[in-house]
């Protein structure tokens, strides 16, 4: 459900946006989100469509980069792929895993007019 | 429904006044509530409403609309913006708050009805007297859950979320602006009953503490690990049930552990009060850890400070 929150955040982010990089219209939204970042890519191209109508994003197109998740193992010392919170490590199958990527949820870039 | 104030779609409130502030989206729509008192309140951003009644607060409505006309040529802008970033500038402006006033803040997460409330209200019987004792209390409608604990004797604010499936940083500081003094003590947020998004929203608080009963799967952290992977303590509640159950208290840490290895865990009954002496030691001892960690940062600062003069 707080893919919808998500999406206010967006529209809020490009509402600032607009004054300080004068623009008027959002055409298309890059995103990076990694695996960990609690959000569900489908549900948050559904919301987004919603929560964009009306706004300086209407109709805009939404691309998201999804970025792999790594995480350090601390029983190999070692950096691995991971999907989920409780994947084992693919070398060792140590749980001791520290994530270094995969939390990210940001806007990256965007095309304006 | 909106990150940070949960305006826009949705009906948060809070108990008492009707609150204007302010909000970045341009052109709000106020669905104004019937409420009595209406309080002008200036925020340092621009426009939301707040609706609240005693101390309960109803996070506002108003649509996120800004109309944008006139084209010109389309150009690209990188822009490298966390999307959760505001609400975490909210969070890190209550923690400094709750520093400052050396108050121990925990933000009690869980699935509807694994039994928050009756663990608060066992637990303020036991420390209300010693420090100051207060609870923010989210759901998404009414006021019940913030007269049981107004009932024990100590503060309590109703946050409702309306639409909204979690406590924002933002509803958390409007919310601290209703307390007396709590200086010295221990704040309670009892977030909506939700074991998927209030995982994503730091509220400023010192530890999340997951909340699982044993009437739920054992196999609940690897169903939604994010929360049990945010929390610092998983406490195992109902414990007195155990007996009448099939739940396998070992397979259930097992999987806690799995997704996040440091989480601690106690278990407890707040129905007979088996093992609420281990959790409030836990309490008492992460709060003096706490203060003991800024006793050392005030030293530094003050070392600092006499090497100046």
């Amino acid at each position: 459900m707080h893919e919808m929150s998500i999406c206010e955040g967006i529209i809020q982010v490009l509402e600032e946006q607009a004054a300080s990089q004068h623009y008027q219209r959002v055409k298309t939204v890059w995103l990076e989100i990694g695996p960990l970042a609690m959000v569900e890519n489908d549900a948050l191209r559904f919301c987004f469509d919603a929560v964009t109508r009306n706004s300086l994003a209407e109709g805009a197109r939404l691309e998201i980069i999804e970025l792999p998740g790594l995480a350090w193992c601390l029983e190999c010392a070692r950096s691995v792929t991971i999907t989920k919170r409780y994947d084992a490590c693919s070398e060792c199958g140590s749980y001791q895993l520290q994530v270094t990527q995969g939390e990210e949820l940001r806007i990256k870039e965007l095309e304006v007019e | 429904m909106c990150t940070v104030c949960g305006c826009s779609e949705g009906e948060v409130s809070i108990e008492g006044h009707q609150q204007h502030h302010g909000h970045s989206h341009d052109d709000h729509q106020h669905h104004h509530h019937s409420h009595p008192e209406e309080d002008e309140h200036q925020h340092s951003h621009t426009d939301s409403v707040v609706v609240a009644e005693g101390s309960n607060l109803h996070f506002g409505q108003g649509a996120a609309h800004a109309h944008a006309p006139g084209l010109s040529q389309s150009r690209m802008v990188q822009i490298e913006q966390d999307i959760l970033g505001k609400n975490d500038r909210y969070a890190g402006q209550n923690r400094q708050r709750f520093d400052a006033m050396n108050l121990f803040a925990l933000n009690l997460v869980s699935s509807p009805g694994s039994g928050k409330t009756s663990l608060l209200t066992a637990s303020i019987e036991k420390i209300k007297g010693r420090c100051p004792v207060a609870v923010i209390e989210g759901d998404q409608q009414t006021a019940n859950d913030a007269d049981r604990i107004r009932a024990t004797g100590v503060e309590a604010v109703q946050v409702n979320t309306g639409k909204g499936c979690h406590l924002d940083a933002h509803m958390v500081g409007h919310a601290m602006e209703r307390f007396t003094d709590l200086s010295g003590g221990i704040l309670f947020i009892e977030n909506v009953g939700n074991l998927v998004c209030p995982a994503a929203f730091d509220l400023g608080e010192a530890h999340k503490v997951a909340i699982l009963s044993v009437t739920e799967g054992e196999d609940k952290p690897l169903k939604y690990p994010d929360m049990f992977y945010a929390a610092d303590l998983m406490v195992l509640n109902k414990t007195d049930l155990l007996p009448y159950l099939d739940f396998d208290v070992g397979q259930c840490i097992a999987a806690a552990k799995q997704v996040n290895p440091d989480i601690e865990v106690i278990q407890v009954s707040a129905r007979s009060g088996e093992g609420m002496d281990d959790w409030l030691s836990w309490i008492e001892q992460r709060r003096v850890a706490r203060i003991r960690k800024r006793i050392e940062q005030l030293n530094s600062q003050i070392s600092l400070l006499q090497e100046m003069v």
